[in-house]
């Protein structure tokens, strides 16, 4: 038979104590602390500021570079070790070289069939009379190919990390000419006569790139160049009439493309033993050797673009 | 020949040295220039002239440009910017 | 040592030229001046490229009054190969100054070790 408690005597247990605590409706403390009711917040000025004076003294002293013994004498050990280390890789260099053989024969293992069938058949399969430029943009094209990409990315890479919007573009432009003489009259006339002789030489050394020394890569710097110089001297108002982001984009997506299809058409025809139908000309005329001189056009109007680009990005911070 | 190409091996050596030892920055980015245009001397003495072509219009005309815009851009942020102009006044 | 050093002169020079170029990317807290040294290591190994396939006495592979033979013309794939890297070499620092130029408007020095304590500094 069990013993009914009143609600009274029941609230004294320890069970209710203990269950009432439980599901949380009862703080034990309460009643057994002192309690305070809290001040409201109001934020210390001077403690925060002596809190940051005394943090800044801290890191000042951690990061104390001037007196640091033990850094002073692992600078002195990284300096000795290195230079050490560089004069050990010269010796090691030099004696691997010594073994190396002679330079200037023929008998070198650099000097294989290989060379030797690009030197015997390069201007009968290319048409190329440059035996370089038959080689890097007929037999390894799809390298070159490659290599326009590297130099796209790259100035995508740049345009990217060097960036501004309208407004800061205009501020940097501002910037950028404030210490320099602004339409410098000797400047102004010496690229009147040196711009057009420098772009029509790169045209030139471009048109030339497979019947001498030259081709798309340095045709296109020296254009470039040329460029960069028209720039310097009249401003950017002036250039960004003909080149702007839009020319770059159109102008480098067109080579591209163009290069791709061209080289995609003379793989197809030549993995398939397919006559090709572009013609090779007579070796030595200036439309001759098939694709290499379009080829050439192509890297180089890539070149001269990405050039240009690089230039006015970091002047400006875009085109 | 072989005279004229250990002369200029000699010349890129002391080019090479001398960039890590001048205290200007602008100097050291003359002598680098000086160094390629020695460089593409020495293609030419190499039979490769496609090589130097490229080198006199690459690496002494556009690298050296683009070293002297970069050391440009960085002194037009030093002057352009309050913040470090008060700093340096302060100190 | 081996017997060919005075001969292999090109390819010694391009070796030390190589070791400058390291020497200064191991010592230079310039960040400038570290894109230089890695450029002269760059010209380095194309000197060294360069040097394999030149054979003494004979002319740049251009052909010349239609002579095909092997005998005439120098190694043509050397030139080929640095033709390329030279030009990659431009793009590689021109996106190496772009950094810098980031890293000076952040940091306001071209000291390496000022960016690092500056880092530390910030608890990063």
């Amino acid at each position: 038979m069990s013993k009914k408690k009143n609600a009274e005597a029941y609230q004294k247990t320890f069970a209710f104590r203990f269950f009432r605590w439980l599901s949380g409706e009862k703080d034990p403390y309460t009643g057994t602390l002192e309690m305070h009711p809290q001040k409201e917040y109001q934020p210390d000025r001077e403690a925060a500021l002596r809190h940051e004076k005394e943090h800044d003294a801290i890191m000042d002293k951690v990061y104390d570079t001037e007196h640091n013994r033990w850094l002073h004498l692992f600078h002195r050990l990284y300096q000795t070790t290195s230079v050490l280390f560089c004069l050990f890789l010269i010796a090691l260099l030099l004696v691997t070289v010594s073994y190396l053989p002679a330079n200037g024969t023929v008998t070198r293992p650099v000097n294989n069939e290989v060379s030797a069938r690009y030197i015997e058949k390069g201007l009968e399969e290319t048409g190329a009379v440059n035996i370089v430029a038959g080689m890097i943009l007929d037999y390894r094209a799809f390298d070159t190919l490659g290599e326009s990409h590297v130099l796209f990315v790259a100035t995508i890479t740049v345009l990217i990390l060097l960036r501004l919007n309208k407004t800061e573009k205009d501020e940097a432009e501002v910037s950028d000419r404030r210490f320099e003489p602004k339409n410098d009259a000797i400047l102004q006339v010496v690229a009147t006569f040196l711009v057009p002789v420098i772009i029509i030489f790169g045209i030139y050394i471009i048109l030339n790139g497979h019947l001498g020394p030259g081709g798309g890569f340095s045709g296109g710097a020296v254009i470039g160049a040329g460029l960069v110089l028209y720039l310097n001297a009249f401003g950017f108002q002036k250039t960004e009439r003909f080149f702007t982001e839009k020319t770059y984009k159109w102008v480098c997506f067109f080579s591209l493309s163009f290069y791709c299809l061209a080289k995609s058409y003379s793989f197809y025809t030549g993995a398939n033993h397919l006559h090709s139908v572009i013609p090779k000309g007579t070796p030595g005329a200036i439309l001759s050797s098939g694709l290499i001189l379009p080829l050439n056009i192509a890297v180089g109007l890539v070149v001269a673009c990405t050039i240009y680009a690089f230039y006015a990005m970091f002047r400006k911070g875009g085109f | 020949m072989t005279a004229f190409q250990v002369i200029l091996m000699g010349l890129l050596i002391i080019c090479a040295v001398s960039v890590s030892f001048s205290k200007n920055l602008l100097n050291s980015i003359l002598i680098y220039m000086s160094f390629s245009l020695v460089m593409s001397m020495l293609w030419i003495c190499l039979e490769s002239p496609d090589l130097a072509i490229t080198e006199a219009a690459v690496g002494a005309g556009i690298t050296s440009v683009l070293f002297f815009v970069t050391l440009k851009k960085i002194h037009a942020i030093d002057a352009s910017d309050p913040d470090a102009k008060e700093e340096k006044e302060n100190e | 040592m081996g017997p060919n050093l005075l001969a292999n002169y090109g390819e010694a020079v391009s070796a030390i030229l190589f070791c400058i170029g390291f020497t200064n990317l191991l010592l230079q807290t310039n960040l400038i001046k570290k894109i230089i040294g890695l450029n002269i290591m760059d010209s380095a190994i194309y000197l060294f490229l360069a040097e394999k396939g030149y054979i003494a006495g004979r002319a740049a592979p251009i052909v010349a009054d239609g002579i095909t033979s092997t005998e005439s013309y120098i190694n043509p794939i050397p030139s080929g190969l640095v033709l390329t890297g030279i030009v990659v070499s431009v793009s590689v620092t021109a996106l190496m100054l772009s950094l810098t130029i980031r890293l000076y408007t952040r940091y306001h020095t071209l000291d390496l070790d000022e960016i690092s304590t500056q880092l530390k500094r910030e608890g990063r």
